[in-house]
């Protein structure tokens, strides 16, 4: 794609701006900032990526890895905030889903150990791993409310904590889980994935794109499973005391 | 003396919620092998009086003692068990009645036979059809019959009763009453039981805890409600029986 053919996409930018203008959406300004963020910040990554992939040092796909985690841990500590520690479990997920993907990928040499391939698969899975751990923090906060009775029935009759909580567990872990599994069952009849889209556009043999795919969407399966597990496992002793009592 | 026969003794314990007092300074003593009822206006603190005694709560200050060692001694799965509560909700987890009452055993690792099943619902005066019964499809009456069978089931030597009669008609208020008697009787079972209603908390108790606002206001033998010494229970009482 030429610089030309570059500005020439801004059209796609003007359309909605004009259309906001007109209609007094109030668009403007938000359209503005993301076209903007957008640009700079894809343009950023890019130079990054392709300064790495030039040098070739492994201390650099180390440092964007890192950078990664802590830009997911970050957005995720959020919606965990009435969560103990919260901080370093997740970033103890993300280091475990990272090490055991890569560890995969790169010791039975599925892939290539080049920045080219860990940068982006790195990227995609801790990126997942973020949004699947929202998901989980939310569904176990509400979980743990509504079988709030249950729970406490279960301590009272001599349970233990993990007992007593495993029932709002297992289902936060499957409730997380789910639209990930099920996203694959369709996936490809309705929309092509945007990586493979992306792709098949820069020239790559359709087949070829669809292999990657494959790879990734299984990579995203582990991805969904380890992360609710392990952050359900971390989490569910801060709801409790030491003397095995609920914690609002 | 007075210690060594108190199944639970409590010396002015407090316990607060936030920055709401919710008990104040209480101290008294729950004769072993007796039976106490506990009564008073709600939101006096009953129900969390109790939950300290079982260790879902613990005080903020003061101490607990069961069976005279304080409760912060003993390991909170064995306290549960020694100490049984039947809560003032009857919760059921899902499945059937079966499912339930094998809830406390499964907990520990063990199973319901089928004989100690029959036996506890017998008990409790249910009938053994209902062991198949989906737990959510009970009535009210049921549910708090099966959730006291439940925690017999765990053979406690201090039995806990959150106002468990109050879905209950005539007839089966009665089999309650009778229930605690024998369980008093036969294994020698400590209880203590929250009601709101004075004819009961007479008939089935040794003794009586009168408690207002987080205080314990009166406590002693059951005839202490034919004539209470202060005004507030008076009142009380005059308002719950008319
Ligand atoms: N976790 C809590 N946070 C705030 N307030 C609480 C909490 N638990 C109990 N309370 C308050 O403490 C007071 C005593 O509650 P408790 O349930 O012990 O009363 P009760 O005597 O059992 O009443 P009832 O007869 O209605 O069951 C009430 O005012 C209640 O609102
Ligand atoms: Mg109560």
């Amino acid at each position: 794609m030429s610089f030309l053919a570059l500005l020439l996409t801004l059209i796609f930018v003007l359309i909605p701006l004009i259309l906001s203008k007109t209609l007094r959406l109030g668009l403007e300004k938000d359209t503005l900032i993301a076209t903007v963020r957008s640009i700079i910040q894809l343009f950023a990554v890019g130079y990054v990526l392709q300064f790495i992939f030039e040098s070739e040092n492994m201390l650099y796909i180390f440092l964007m890895v890192t950078l990664m985690i802590g830009a997911a841990t970050q957005n995720a500590r959020k919606k965990g905030a009435s969560i103990k520690g919260i901080t370093w479990k997740l970033v103890l997920t993300f280091v475990v889903i990272e090490v055991l993907t890569q560890g995969i990928l790169l010791g039975l040499q599925i892939t290539p150990p080049t920045a080219q391939y860990i940068i982006p698969l790195s990227g995609m899975v801790i990126g997942n791993s973020m949004v699947l751990g929202i998901l989980f923090l939310n569904r176990f906060t509400s979980e743990v409310a509504s079988r709030r009775e249950e729970t406490e029935l279960i301590l009272s009759l001599g349970g233990t904590p993990k007992q007593a909580i495993q029932k709002s567990l297992l289902a936060s872990i499957k409730a997380s889980t789910i639209p990930t599994i099920e996203s694959q069952k369709t996936i490809g009849l309705v929309q092509l994935p945007g990586m493979m889209s992306g792709q098949i556009i820069a020239g790559a043999d359709p087949l070829k794109a669809v292999m990657f795919q494959l790879l990734i969407l299984f990579l995203l399966l582990t991805t969904a499973i380890v992360t609710s597990i392990m952050l359900g496992f971390l989490s569910y002793p801060t709801k409790f005391t030491e003397r095995m009592q609920m914690i609002e | 003396m007075e210690k060594q026969q108190a199944a639970i003794y409590l010396n002015s314990v407090t316990y607060r919620a936030g920055e709401k007092e919710i008990l104040h300074e209480i101290t008294g003593t729950f004769a072993k092998g007796k039976i106490t009822s506990v009564i008073g206006p709600s939101g006096a603190g009953k129900t969390t009086l109790f939950r300290l005694c079982n260790g879902l709560l613990s005080p903020d200050s003061g101490r607990i003692q069961i069976d005279g060692r304080d409760i912060l001694s003993l390991d909170p799965i064995s306290l549960r068990r020694q100490v049984g509560i039947v809560l003032q909700q009857a919760t059921m987890l899902e499945g059937s009645v079966r499912d339930n009452l094998a809830l406390p055993l499964q907990l520990a690792g063990e199973d319901l036979s089928e004989e100690e099943a029959a036996r506890i619902v017998q008990e409790v005066g249910l009938d053994t059809d209902i062991l198949d019964r989906d737990s959510k499809s009970l009535s009210g009456g049921q549910k708090q019959k099966v959730s006291i069978a439940r925690t017999l089931l765990n053979r406690p030597q201090i039995l806990l009763l959150d106002e468990i009669t109050s879905s209950l008609d005539r007839v089966s208020k009665q089999d309650i009453e009778k229930l605690i008697l024998q369980i008093n009787r036969e294994y020698g079972t400590t209880v203590i039981w929250i009601t709101h209603n004075l004819e009961q908390a007479k008939a089935v108790a040794d003794q009586v805890w009168v408690m207002m606002t987080g205080e314990v206001v009166e406590a002693g033998t059951a005839d202490l409600l034919d004539h209470p010494e202060k005004e507030a229970v008076k009142q009380f009482v005059k308002e719950e029986e008319a």
